[in-house]
C-alpha cells in the first residue's frame, strides 16, 4: 500500500467531481433541496382544524361552548351545516375535519346537573389528523365541563346547608404536564434532524456506487487496473473523497436546519461528527457493495433505491420503531440508518452525549466494519 | 400508426424489463414490500406508551390514581422509580417516553378537600406521539377527578355530581383510527410513480446513450408508435401493480372498500397514463440516464411521496407548499383513492379531481409526443 498512489486517486477523483459545473452542483445542491422539501412538507401537526358547528340548542350555553372552541386557537369555524345532508357533504368533501353537534336540551341538562352530551363527528380518513383533532375537541369539552361542574357543586352545597354558605371544597386532581426537549410540540423539530440523517445516507451511498460504476461503464476501469494501483488503494482513494463530501454536506444541512428551520441544536457537534464517521463507514461500504453488483449507472441507481427505501422506512423516521411488530423490530437492529437517526435526534433535541448514545455508536461502528470488510473483499475479488 | 409495429416495440420493451432483475424487482417486488411494510409494520397509531411512575406519596389514594393509568391500553408502566434522576436518565436513553409523578402531599391535599397535584413529564421530541399521549393522560385524570369530586359531594350530602358534558366522539370512514387504512390505498399512487419515475424516464434516455435510438429510427417505426409502444409496456406493468395493491389492501389488510371499483379503475388508468407520459417526456428531454433518473426522482417520486397527502396531510403544510402541491397530480389521485376506499363517495364528489387528472394526462401526452418529434427530426 502506498500513500502516494492513494493521494493520486483522490486528486483524480476530486478533479473529476469538480471539473464539471453540473457535477459540482450535484454534490451540494440536491441535499439542500431535499432538506427544504422534506423540512416543509413532512409535518404531522394539526393547526386550525376545520370545524363545522351544528347548534340544535340555540342557548347561551351552547354559544358559550362554541366560544370555547374558537378561543382554543386550535379550531377554525368553516361551516354551519343545517341538515344531515350538509353534514355528510362537509365531511365527504373534506372541507371539515370535524363536525360538532350540540343536541337540543344541552343547556337544560347542564343547568340541572345532568350529563349533557355533545356529538363530535371526526373525519377519520387520515387517522393521525383524526386522533389529534378528537383529542383537542375532547380537551375543549372537558374544560367546559369542569367549569360547569364547579358551578353545580357550589349551587348544590349552598342550597342544602341550612347554616349559610359553606366552603365548597371538593377534592380534585390537578394535572400539570411538562414537555421536555420540544416544548412547543413542533413536529418540524423532530423531522428535520431525521431528514439530515437520511440525506447523508442517500448522498454518500449514491455517489460512491456511481463513481465506481462510471469507470466500469466508460471502460476506464481497465486503464486503472493496468496501472500499479492496488485494489485496496483504489478503494480507499475512491471512497475517501466522498466521505469528505458527506461530512461537508452534513455541516451544510445542519446549518440550514439550525438557521432556516430554527431547530434547536443542544448537543455537541463533535459527537455528531464522530457518529457521522461511524455511519459513513456503512454507507460507503454499502455503496462499494452496490458498485460490485452493478455494471451500468442505471443499475447502480436502481440498486441504491432498492437498498435505501426499506432502510428509510424502517429507520423510525416517521413511523416509530416502538410501534412495529417485534419481529420487524429485530430486523431494524441491522439497519444502520435507525441508529444514526436516533443519534442525530438525540444530539439535536436532547443534547445527549456519548454517555447516553454509546450503544448506538457502537452498533454503527460494528455494522460499519462488517459491511466495509465484506464489500472490500468482494470489490477486491471483482478486480482480480 | 401501425398495430404490428406497435406490438413489436411493446414486446421489445417488456423483454428489456424482464431481462434485468433490478427492473423487475423495482416494478413488482418493491410495491409488494411497501405494501407489507405499511400494512404490518409501519403505523402512526399511538398506544402502549412506555411510562415510569414516581409515586412520591405512596398512599392508597395515589395507588388508585396510578391504577387508572395501568388499566389503560395507551400506557404501559415499565417501572417505578424513586427520584427525578432516574426519570431523566430513562427519557434520555429513550427507554421511556413519559413519567407520572404523584406529588408528595397528594393524599393529604385530597383528604383536605383540595386539589392533589400530579405531574406528567413527556419526552416531546416526537411531538405527534406527545400530543396524543398527553390527550389520553388528560382524559384519564379528568375522569378520575370528576369521580372523586362526585364521591366527596355525595358524602357531604350534596347529592351526586355528574360530569357536565360528555363528548360522544364518532369517527367516520376509519372508525378504528388505523393509519394503514389510509396509507395502504395511497400506496397505489406511490407505486405507479416508481414505475413512471424510475423505469419509464430511463427508457428513451437509454436508447440515446447506447446509440440504439439511431437504429430504431432507421426502422419504419414512427415516433408516436415508439412512444405508445413503450407506454403500453409500462402501462401493463402499472396495471398489474395496481391490481396487486387493491387486492392485498382489500383481502389481506381488510381495508374497507366502499366506492365504485370502476371509478377507481378508470382514474388509476388516467393517472398512470399521465405519469408515464411524464416519464417519457423527461426521458426525451435529457439524453443521459443519470439526469433522467435525478429528474424523475425529484419531479415525480418525491412529490408523490411527500406532497400528495399520502402520509402527511397537505392542509398542515405551509401555504407556499400547499400551492405547489396543486401541481402534483398524485395529490388528486390520492384524494380519489381515499374517497373511493374509505368514504365511498362517487362521481359527484370526485369529478373535479378526475377532470384535472384527465387534463394533466392529455397535456403531458401532447408534450411528450411533440418533444419526441422534435428530437427525432
Amino acid at each position: 500500500m502506498s500513500l502516494k498512489r492513494i493521494l493520486y486517486i483522490i486528486r483524480k477523483e476530486v478533479r473529476q467531481a469538480f471539473r464539471e459545473p453540473r457535477m459540482r452542483a450535484m454534490l451540494f445542491v440536491p441535499p439542500i433541496i431535499q432538506l427544504l422539501i422534506f423540512g416543509f412538507a413532512v409535518n404531522l401537526d394539526v393547526e386550525n382544524a376545520a370545524l363545522a358547528w351544528v347548534d340544535l340548542d340555540h342557548t347561551p350555553q351552547s354559544r358559550d361552548l362554541l366560544a370555547k372552541f374558537e378561543g382554543s386557537h386550535r379550531f377554525e369555524l368553516v361551516a354551519t351545516p343545517s341538515s344531515d345532508a350538509e353534514i355528510s357533504k362537509a365531511l365527504d368533501s373534506g372541507t371539515a375535519d370535524l363536525v360538532v353537534r350540540v343536541l337540543p336540551g344541552f343547556a337544560r341538562d347542564v343547568l340541572r346537573g345532568r350529563t349533557a352530551s355533545v356529538q363530535v363527528l371526526v373525519n377519520g380518513s387520515n387517522s393521525n389528523t383524526a386522533s389529534l383533532v378528537s383529542t383537542y375537541a375532547a380537551g375543549v369539552i372537558s374544560g367546559y365541563a369542569r367549569d360547569a361542574m364547579d358551578l353545580q357543586a357550589k349551587e348544590k352545597l349552598v342550597g342544602r346547608t341550612a347554616g349559610g354558605p359553606v366552603h365548597p371544597a371538593t377534592p380534585s386532581v390537578n394535572l400539570q404536564s411538562r414537555v421536555w426537549f420540544n416544548a412547543d410540540l413542533k413536529s418540524r423539530n423532530y423531522f428535520v434532524p431525521g431528514v439530515v440523517a437520511n440525506i447523508i445516507a442517500l448522498v454518500t451511498l449514491m455517489l460512491t456506487s456511481m463513481a465506481i460504476v462510471r469507470e466500469k461503464e466508460i471502460g476506464t476501469m481497465e486503464q486503472l487496473m493496468v496501472t500499479p494501483i492496488k485494489p485496496l488503494e483504489l478503494m480507499i482513494g475512491k471512497t475517501l473523497p466522498f466521505a469528505v463530501v458527506g461530512i461537508i454536506d452534513m455541516g451544510l444541512v445542519v446549518l440550514v436546519a439550525r438557521l432556516l428551520f430554527q431547530v434547536p441544536f443542544r448537543g455537541n457537534i463533535l459527537v455528531l461528527l464522530g457518529a457521522s464517521i461511524c455511519f459513513l463507514l456503512t454507507s460507503l461500504g454499502a455503496g462499494l457493495f452496490i458498485s460490485t453488483v452493478s455494471r451500468t449507472q442505471q443499475q447502480a441507481m436502481m440498486t441504491t433505491f432498492l437498498f435505501f427505501q426499506p432502510a428509510f422506512l424502517l429507520s423510525g423516521f416517521t413511523f416509530p420503531v416502538r410501534n412495529m411488530p417485534e419481529i420487524v423490530q429485530y430486523i431494524t437492529f441491522i439497519n444502520p440508518v435507525r441508529y444514526f437517526m436516533e443519534i442525530v435526534r438525540g444530539v439535536f433535541l436532547k443534547g445527549s452525549g456519548v454517555t447516553v448514545l454509546w450503544p448506538q455508536m457502537l452498533a454503527l461502528a460494528v455494522i460499519g466494519v462488517v459491511v466495509m470488510t465484506l464489500s472490500a473483499g468482494r470489490f477486491h475479488k471483482r478486480l482480480e | 400508426m401501425n398495430l404490428r409495429r406497435l406490438k413489436a416495440v411493446t414486446r421489445k420493451e417488456l423483454l428489456h424489463i424482464v431481462r434485468d432483475w433490478r427492473s423487475l424487482v423495482l416494478a413488482l417486488a418493491m410495491p409488494l414490500m411497501m405494501l407489507l411494510l405499511f400494512g404490518y409494520a409501519l403505523t402512526l397509531d399511538v398506544d402502549r406508551i412506555p411510562t415510569y411512575v414516581y409515586d412520591w406519596d405512596k398512599t392508597p389514594q395515589s395507588r388508585e390514581l396510578i391504577e387508572q393509568f395501568r388499566g389503560s391500553r395507551y400506557f404501559t408502566i415499565v417501572d417505578s422509580v424513586e427520584n427525578y434522576r432516574s426519570i431523566e436518565r430513562g427519557i434520555d436513553k429513550s427507554s421511556v417516553l413519559m413519567s407520572i409523578v404523584v406529588s408528595k402531599d397528594y393524599s393529604k391535599n385530597l383528604l383536605a378537600g383540595k386539589a392533589g397535584d400530579v405531574q406528567i413529564l413527556f419526552d416531546g421530541s416526537d411531538s405527534n406521539t406527545t400530543q396524543i399521549g398527553l390527550g389520553y393522560a388528560q382524559a384519564i385524570v379528568e375522569a378520575y377527578s370528576a369521580k372523586l369530586r362526585s364521591d366527596a359531594q355525595v358524602k357531604r350530602g350534596g347529592g351526586e355530581l355528574k360530569v357536565a358534558v360528555q363528548p360522544q366522539v364518532r369517527v367516520w370512514y376509519n372508525s378504528e383510527l388505523k393509519s394503514r387504512n389510509f396509507i395502504v390505498p395511497g400506496l397505489i399512487a406511490v407505486t405507479l410513480m416508481i414505475i413512471a419515475a424510475m423505469l419509464t424516464s430511463l427508457t428513451i434516455a437509454r436508447e440515446w446513450e447506447n446509440g440504439t435510438m439511431e437504429q430504431l429510427l432507421s426502422t419504419p417505426v414512427r415516433p408516436a408508435e415508439l412512444v405508445l409502444g413503450k407506454l403500453l409496456a409500462f402501462f401493463s406493468l402499472g396495471l398489474i401493480d395496481m391490481l396487486i395493491c387493491v387486492l392485498v389492501a382489500v383481502f389481506v389488510f381488510q381495508v374497507p372498500f366502499r366506492g365504485s371499483a370502476w371509478f377507481l379503475f378508470f382514474s388509476s388508468c388516467t393517472f398512470l397514463f399521465g405519469a408515464l407520459c411524464w416519464g417519457i417526456f423527461i426521458s426525451a428531454t435529457v439524453r443521459t440516464q443519470l439526469l433522467a433518473y435525478q429528474m424523475g426522482m425529484l419531479s415525480s417520486f418525491l412529490p408523490a411521496f411527500l406532497l400528495s397527502g399520502f402520509i402527511y396531510a397537505v392542509s398542515n403544510m405551509p401555504h407556499v407548499i400547499q400551492v405547489i402541491s396543486y401541481a402534483v397530480p398524485a395529490r388528486y389521485f390520492v384524494s380519489i383513492v381515499n374517497g373511493v376506499f374509505l368514504k365511498g363517495v362517487g362521481w359527484e364528489m370526485l369529478l373535479a379531481n378526475l377532470a384535472l387528472l384527465v387534463a394533466y394526462a392529455s397535456l403531458v401526452f401532447w408534450a411528450a409526443v411533440r418533444k419526441m418529434r422534435l428530437k427525432v427530426a
